[in-house]
């Protein structure tokens, strides 16, 4: 397997090469969006230039080849995923768009007072808030799964909070603040033990590691294409036929029908029952490049890649002991992002001072209050990784911190 | 940018010192702000004689920019009448939004001029004005 090199898949991106206030950038925030390399941008300028068209309306040519551009990308995903059919994958706006399209359509219809629904105390307000909106609703209740001091579920908590009134079982495979692998593999086999069926919120885990979600045997799985290099504006629902086929419509409008009359309509069959009004082609030309790209250097490249910057980070900032690591200490099943807390010295004031460095890092939340009262802090910063990262970036980050602590008036 | 435009000498000490940090003992105001993209939570703390502000304090959680600027504001409002301060207020917000260019007219803010430059960063505006917005519910 050729070894993956972070200093030649730099240049393939041309927004890397830029000096930020004056420094070298050390673009270390991709858990929120990552960067895209010139294959992308010029997919999606080729595609634009030669084949944009209305896709599944036109008789005329352009038409006819965004049709298949956007078919190919949706074949791209299916392989990408393993999916077992293309019409599994739906195209959606982003993940939190996945997410809302199977609260409502599947969640409204099939959840019952009574029922409960089961996710992680980690999860990003986007598989927190449409679920809170089917619990209310329906009558239903909502339960967390808690994390130990390890920010890990185990197993007990899995087998106590999952029961056989358990309906819906929604988690993020990896948490975008801790970085923490969730053991999904085992909350899907006791979930469907125990009759319920299994969303995994994909955002952080896709762009990062192999995904197989016939392996997995996952009943809905969702991710964005700009965390994956990929364009903002597209995602992706995959979905198990049997389930797609038995909800209704999320959004309803053109290009999702079959016919249609003054007081009622059938719909289309699956994927396009699910995609209503004029989709986002040129976003899927870029997912499709995106994955491309990230195929060619292989994702286990990657993970591997990734894993090798955590130790190598995690060491340096544990050898800090003003900094206060918010997830795992440890290697074992955790993806390349590291929260953390400084003593005494707010994350934004960290993150507006590392900015000056040409350093960027997410400060905040993280769209994860619950998580965070959980924690019992108000918020992190955050580091998170991606293929063209190297150490060069994390040294920058670790002088960077010091020079925070200096400017707060503290040694280093 | 320069960072001493931002995280200057005065900024940093008032961040510090916490001389304004406590909680009043029988405040006939108490008003919380909060930010809620970034968690800045502050709850501002006055104590009134007629139209004047004899005492004022915070309790609360931010960064260095909200919890000097809820200080410098403290110092600045204290002893004036509620018409002065909510004149201060409106100065203040207006020097942040860039639409007072007459630095005599900023003259009274006193210390709080140290956050003029907060629109290089504009990231950071809403954790500068937090307590003086605050101010002004508390007021009205």
């Amino acid at each position: 397997m050729p070894k993956l090199n972070p200093h030649q898949i730099k240049e393939d991106f041309p927004i890397l090469q830029q000096k930020i206030n004056g420094n070298r950038l050390a673009y270390l925030d991709n858990s929120a969006t990552t960067l895209k390399p010139i294959q992308v941008i010029e997919a999606i300028s080729d595609y634009n230039k030669k084949s944009h068209g209305n896709p599944h309306r036109g008789a005329h040519k352009l038409s006819v080849l965004a049709t298949e551009e956007y078919d190919l990308a949706r074949k791209k995903v299916k392989e990408f995923i393993n999916a077992k059919h293309s019409e599994e994958i739906i195209f959606t706006k982003n993940t939190t768009e996945s997410l809302n399209l199977i609260a409502y359509s599947y969640g409204m219809n099939f959840i019952n007072e009574g029922d409960e629904i089961v996710l992680a105390i980690s999860e990003h307000h986007s598989n927190i808030l449409p679920w809170q909106r089917v619990a209310k609703e329906k009558k239903a209740n909502l339960k967390y799964m808690y994390l130990n001091a390890n920010s890990r579920i185990s197993e007990k908590e899995i087998k106590e909070k999952i029961t056989t009134r358990t309906k819906i079982i929604s988690i993020a495979q990896m948490s975008n603040v801790l970085g923490t692998i969730h053991p999904i593999e085992q909350i899907i086999e006791y979930g469907h033990k125990m009759g319920a069926i299994i969303i995994v919120d994909g955002a952080q885990s896709v762009p990062h590691m192999p995904v197989d979600v016939q392996d997995l045997d996952v009943d809905f799985f969702g991710f964005s294409a700009h965390k994956m290099l990929g364009p903002m504006g597209i995602g992706v629902l995959y979905g198990k036929k049997e389930l797609l086929e038995n909800m209704p419509p999320y959004l309803t409008g053109g290009d999702m029908i079959e016919y249609v009359y003054e007081q009622e309509a059938t719909f289309a069959p699956i994927p396009y029952k699910f995609e209503a009004g004029t989709q986002n082609v040129e976003g899927a030309v870029g997912l499709r490049a995106a994955i491309e790209y990230l195929e060619n250097i292989g994702l286990n490249n990657i993970q591997k890649h990734e894993e090798i910057l955590v130790e190598y980070a995690l060491d340096k900032m544990l050898k800090l002991p003003y900094i206060d690591i918010q997830g795992p200490i440890d290697l074992y099943m955790r993806g390349g992002i590291i929260s953390f807390t400084l003593e005494d010295i707010h994350p934004h004031d960290i993150a507006s001072i590392l900015d000056t460095c040409g350093i960027a890092i997410r400060a905040g939340h993280h769209c994860a209050q619950p998580l965070m009262n959980y924690l019992k802090i108000p918020a992190t910063s955050r580091i998170s990784f991606y293929l063209y990262n190297n150490k060069e970036d994390i040294d920058q980050f670790i002088e960077g911190i010091k020079k925070v602590r200096k400017w707060f008036g503290y040694g280093s | 940018m320069d960072l001493d435009s931002i995280y200057s000498e005065i900024i940093m000490e008032h961040n510090r010192s916490g001389h304004n940090k406590k909680a009043l003992k029988e405040p006939d105001i108490t008003e919380r702000g909060h930010n809620p993209s970034c968690g800045d939570d502050i709850t501002l703390q006055l104590k009134l004689n007629d139209n004047i502000i004899e005492d004022a304090s915070f309790t609360g959680v931010g960064c260095a920019i909200s919890q000097a600027s809820t200080s410098i504001m403290i110092d600045l409002v204290k002893g004036k009448t509620i018409e002065d301060a909510l004149d201060l207020v409106n100065t203040f917000l207006a020097m942040i939004k860039s639409d007072i260019d007459n630095e005599e007219e900023l003259e009274k803010l006193e210390d709080a001029i140290a956050f003029q430059n907060i629109s290089n960063m504009p990231a950071r505006v809403k954790c500068a004005v937090l307590a003086w917005h605050t101010l002004k519910e508390a007021l009205l």
